[in-house]
């Protein structure tokens, strides 16, 4: 089943399932959806379930967000979340603060959804990764799938959360096709918000990462294996809250730690992990904690220069070298 | 010839349309300066009853922004934001609505809360932030909300509430419930993006919402001269094809019969309307504000007597024989001693316990929050003597 399929079952399944769920957003209906997402639901729910918006992300994320406070559950999608910092106050001033500020009177319960992070070619204002700083937010709940699986079971997971969801996909893994378990097609799969997946398991190294440089990180883990490194792969598939827990045992079993993700270096997720890692596991590292990010300038058009400014899978195996002393560390070079 | 939007007249003359109209949109009124019926006035009758009730509720409002604006002087409270002038838009818009409408405020609107029945004990308990707030000390002061008075809380940024109304306002068509979404903004916040996107979404959704301007010509120490060119806000609802209308703010009985006639053709026919009440913002913006430093103290004063609503109204309900000196004197002393005496036991009761620092953060509080929660209980076990003792664990 490809990303997109699974998106589009997800959103399927719970419209039929609850109807105050509704879609909201930039071509989604008669267009299909901007990446065909949304394809077919206009016509099985009809304009009032299935609404295409004119042009304004403050406009109709207040509007969403209004429709929540009363309580209906709008999913609302941003054609890229680069957009949606036109409508950021809304986000976390209207969506994540409300529940405390009311003091529990008012919930939130929207998921605002769509690609996130650098596509192919497309320059720095649609390229950029909102993990970090969505996930800075209390009240927010921010997901990052990467498989099919993991767009069925979160998107449901999000849609059902009575709290606001940030649903974080990318463009170029709509297009890919994951195998898919019976379990996972089912109406009433769902994942655990706040639970990491450990795709590989490993012994000698710990790789954090979410969405597309999860396939990244496992082509590594196929390269480091044949030089005698065994990679565990952990897809992150919550930003907040972070499965601490799962990525601490990690690194209490392997020693060494490698944060991958495509957003910008400072303040990123990989910050927080390293910072969590050093809380509560200090004494079991072997090695400083390695962090792959995006390069720190707005993304590049030029393909040479984009593909620089983005992490590839080379970066990654020196990164795992490096944390296991098999090359020499980025500090001594310097 | 046929353009996408529709079949339009051609012309051969080359002429832009004006930037404003020869004379401006008229302001309707039912009352004179002195509160006498003017003649030939179609509006809405009240009853006695309603007209003492309206009447009183505009004095309770004025006696409780002055009290406790007072209050914010004394160093009681941190900040107040006062309603002066804009009682009758307060009360007579609220007096105008069912108790389903749902109001999403701005913030100069605790009149309407008053009207619904918010007494002055819940007031002094926000302001306070005592453990009997129903924001549980969350909020900075004047920022009520209650759901069981259908009024969403109170949100700083401004005209955030706009297109959050339109939200409200279409779920309440979907099911087609009798009320609408109301809510409120001042000439200042129609310059933000939200009101643009607000309104041009309302009218596209064909929701049900009223969106009143409190136009009291000033955004703090910003003059409408300086806000907007366009004759005021009325004008704008046309460009969004809304019906809108001007009326006299500080007329309690025009406000009340346009709010009226506004929400029947909201709901019937599924549209939203804009109504632009002219007022003037008597007080200052805010306990941080002294407006005596960017406008003249004459122009104040002026304001707040000769054209003063609550003096209006009351001229208007004491010419039927409705109330008197007698009436005045015992509401007055009677709302005075219920306020103080609000405003004691408000500052006299405990605040909110310690967990009400990590509630309602999420649905579920998650485990980083329940663990600091438990580390800072141990803190204050092991360091008793550092945390206030007036303050409940």
């Amino acid at each position: 089943m490809t990303v997109r399929e699974a998106l589009n079952s997800a959103l399927d399944e719970e419209m039929s399932a609850d109807p105050k769920v509704f879609l909201m957003g930039e071509e989604v209906g008669e267009y299909q959806g901007a990446y065909k997402i949304s394809k077919g639901l206009l016509e099985k729910y009809g304009p009032e379930r299935v609404l295409d918006t004119p042009i304004t992300e403050a406009g109709f994320t207040g509007i969403g967000v209004g429709a929540a406070y009363y309580g209906l559950r709008p999913v609302v999608e941003f054609m890229t979340f680069n957009f949606s910092m036109q409508a950021i106050d809304h986000i976390i001033n209207s969506a994540a603060k409300s529940n405390y500020m009311s003091a529990g009177q008012i919930s939130v319960p929207i998921v605002f959804r769509g690609p996130n992070g650098a596509a192919a070619g497309v320059g720095a204002q649609h390229s950029q990764c909102y993990a970090a700083w969505y996930a800075s937010c209390p009240g927010l709940k921010v997901l990052a799938p990467y498989s099919s699986e993991d767009a069925r079971g979160l998107l449901k997971a999000a849609i059902r959360d009575p709290d606001p969801v940030v649903f974080l996909e990318n463009e170029l893994l709509y297009g890919e096709s994951f195998p898919i378990s019976a379990e996972a097609v089912d109406s009433s799969f769902c994942l655990p918000i706040g639970k990491a997946k450990i795709e590989r398991e490993g012994k000698d190294v710990t790789i954090t990462a979410f969405s597309k440089m999860v396939g990244l990180a496992l082509k590594a883990a196929e390269i480091l294996a044949k030089e005698g490194i065994s990679a565990e792969i952990i897809n992150l598939r919550s930003i907040r809250p972070l499965d601490r827990a799962t990525i601490n045992a990690s690194v209490r079993k392997t020693n060494r730690l490698v944060t991958l993700e495509e957003g910008f270096p400072q303040h990123g997720v990989g910050a927080e992990i390293c910072t969590s890692v050093i809380e509560e596991s200090f004494g079991y590292l072997d090695a400083p904690v390695e962090r792959i990010a995006g390069a720190d300038v707005p993304m590049p058009y030029a393909a040479n220069l984009e593909r620089s400014a983005v992490p590839q899978v080379e970066d990654i195996v020196r990164a795992a070298k490096r944390a296991c002393y098999r090359a020499v560390p980025m500090a001594a070079t310097a | 010839m046929d353009f996408p939007g529709g079949k339009v007249r051609f012309t051969s003359e080359m002429e832009f349309i004006s930037g404003n109209s020869e004379t401006r949109v008229p302001c309707f009124r039912v009352l004179d300066q002195y509160g006498r019926l003017l003649n030939n006035v179609d509006f809405e009758q009240v009853s006695e009853e309603a007209a003492v009730k309206i009447y009183a509720n505009m004095v309770t409002l004025q006696m409780m922004d002055v009290i406790l604006y007072e209050a914010q002087r004394q160093g009681r409270i941190s900040f107040y934001l006062t309603s002066m002038g804009e009682e009758a838009i307060n009360i007579a818009s609220a007096a105008a609505l069912s108790d389903d409408d749902v109001v999403l405020p701005q913030y100069r609107e605790h009149g309407v809360l008053l009207w619904r029945g918010f007494t002055m004990q819940e007031f002094a308990n926000q302001l306070m932030g005592n453990r009997f707030d129903y924001g549980k000390g969350r909020q900075m002061p004047i920022h009520y909300g209650s759901n069981k008075h259908n009024y969403v809380t109170i949100s700083s940024p401004i005209a955030t509430q706009l297109p959050q109304a339109v939200g409200i306002a279409y779920s309440l068509k979907m099911d087609k419930k009798n009320a609408c979404a109301v809510t409120y903004i001042g000439d200042g916040g129609t310059s933000e993006g939200d009101f643009h996107a607000g309104l041009n979404f309302a009218a596209v959704t064909e929701s049900p919402v009223l969106f009143i301007c409190r136009n009291n010509g000033w955004a703090i120490s910003t003059h409408i001269s300086e806000q907007f060119r366009s004759d005021g806000v009325v004008v704008k609802g046309r460009a969004y094809g809304i019906p809108s209308i001007r009326v006299d703010g500080n007329d309690a009985l025009a406000v009340y019969t346009a709010v009226k006639r506004a929400r029947e053709i909201a709901i019937e026919k599924h549209t939203p309307i804009l109504i632009e009440a002219m007022t003037y913002r008597v007080g200052h913006h805010s306990t941080s504000d002294d407006s005596t430093k960017y406008r003249p103290i004459n122009e104040i004063e002026y304001w707040k007597t000769a054209r003063n609503p609550v003096s209006k109204f009351r001229n208007w309900v004491e010419s039927n024989g409705w109330w008197s000196d007698e009436a005045e004197a015992e509401l007055r002393t009677r709302v005075r001693k219920q306020l103080l005496q609000a405003i004691q036991n408000a500052e006299k009761t405990e605040k909110p316990p310690l967990r009400e620092l990590f509630a309602d953060v999420y649905d579920v509080p998650p485990a980083n929050l329940q663990d600091q929660e438990a580390e800072l209980r141990e803190a204050i076990k092991r360091h008793l003597e550092d945390y206030p003792s007036d303050v409940p664990v």
